[in-house]
């Protein structure tokens, strides 16, 4: 498979998992995957203002019987924390693909605390992680942690790498 | 009279006033903020169609957009605090995007953060969520300080089309503590339960 469909394989994973509410920051690295949903008629998208709005909604959607998915990137991790304890003691179910930001060729030091730290902040969150490096891994393990967050309820995030994304180069 | 006189002397009083707002939405699934607006809906019966917050502060409004997208056919009541909607200001915006007509907001807006000591919260100096509210977008919204205020507007809050936002302010008092379930299993299992289809 080539890089470019990574996207196309998420949203195929999010249908199959009757995911309906897709809440997100918006993001480069998920900009292909958020105009799929937003196209399709039977997904509520919803744009948030900081990440842990989402950690909340999902778990509204839940209480009223719909399963949804939070796209976000890397730097939103850490806004997430406490909201996160709202999944952790209800157990909520939560999936998380999060694109990574300050990992590999990252132009912008800013981003590199954040990027640095998010799997090891998610894990002391209780949340499981599942990085992915390569885009022929994305649809198993989309779907290996949609299963542990739907059947369990479980958290889990999918770390997208920023190899497979590309770095933002600012037109250096 | 100083910002920390002000609200000592409101006329409207917090529990009959959840207790009022309930009634008039007795099929109303119901989220509440963390602290004093939990103890209130708790105050006023018990009930598995209420989901109390004990924590993620700044989430009731959140969660309570999740669920009336979810649940578009039934009307959806949150109830919270001026001090925990100020930690979530972003999801007035957020829901005036969604536009859900089946989303009410009532703020029970004493100005204070009752339960660390009833400091002032931003709303004492003039910080208006009726304001905010409707320019973010909301369908409806209302700033209720009286009986007057109150009566004329409960019709509308139990009724209208959302989203809508009323800002209610109360007495500033410090009343017994009335706790709900605290298990957030429970409170999460009772109220799918109460609501959904029984699981296959």
């Amino acid at each position: 498979m080539s890089n470019a469909a990574w996207p196309d394989t998420i949203f195929e994973q999010l249908l199959a998992h009757h995911v309906q509410q897709v809440a997100y920051v918006p993001d480069a690295g998920h900009s292909q995957l958020i105009e799929r949903c937003r196209a399709h008629a039977d997904m509520i998208t919803v744009p948030l203002t900081t990440e842990e709005e989402g950690v909340a909604l999902l778990g509204g959607a839940w209480l009223g019987g719909q399963r949804g998915v939070l796209l976000m990137q890397s730097s939103g991790v850490g806004n997430c924390i406490n909201m996160l304890s709202l999944t952790r003691v209800c157990r909520f179910p939560l999936l998380m693909l999060v694109t990574m930001r300050g990992q590999w060729g990252e132009f912008n030091p800013w981003q590199i605390p954040m990027g640095q730290s998010s799997e090891a902040v998610l894990q002391l969150a209780n949340v499981l992680t599942y990085p992915v490096e390569h885009g022929e891994d994305m649809a198993a393990t989309v779907d290996a942690a949609a299963r542990i967050v739907f059947n369990g309820p479980s958290a889990a995030a999918v770390l997208i790498s920023q190899r497979l994304i590309g770095a933002k180069t600012f037109g250096k | 009279m100083n910002n920390l006189q002000r609200s000592e002397q409101y006329p409207l009083r917090r529990r009959a006033v959840v207790k009022q707002l309930l009634d008039a939405m007795p099929e109303a699934l119901v989220i509440t903020g963390l602290g004093a607006t939990a103890w209130d809906v708790t105050a006023a019966g018990d009930s598995p169609r209420q989901f109390p917050l004990w924590g993620a502060m700044g989430g009731a409004a959140m969660i309570g957009l999740g669920l009336a997208l979810a649940q578009p056919q039934r009307r959806v009541l949150v109830i919270t605090g001026d001090g925990e909607l100020l930690m979530g200001l972003g999801g007035l915006a957020t829901i005036a995007v969604q536009r859900p007509a089946n989303l009410v907001l009532a703020v029970i807006d004493n100005e204070r953060y009752g339960e660390t000591g009833m400091q002032l919260t931003h709303s004492a100096y003039g910080v208006d969520f009726a304001a905010i509210a409707r320019g973010a977008g909301f369908e409806r919204c209302f700033s209720i300080a009286d009986n007057t205020d109150w009566a004329t507007h409960l019709p509308t809050l139990a009724s209208a089309d959302g989203p809508l936002l009323a800002t209610i302010k109360v007495r500033a008092e410090v009343l017994p503590l009335v706790l709900p379930p605290k298990d957030g299993v429970t409170l999460k299992d009772r109220f799918r339960a109460a609501i959904l289809p029984a699981e296959t």
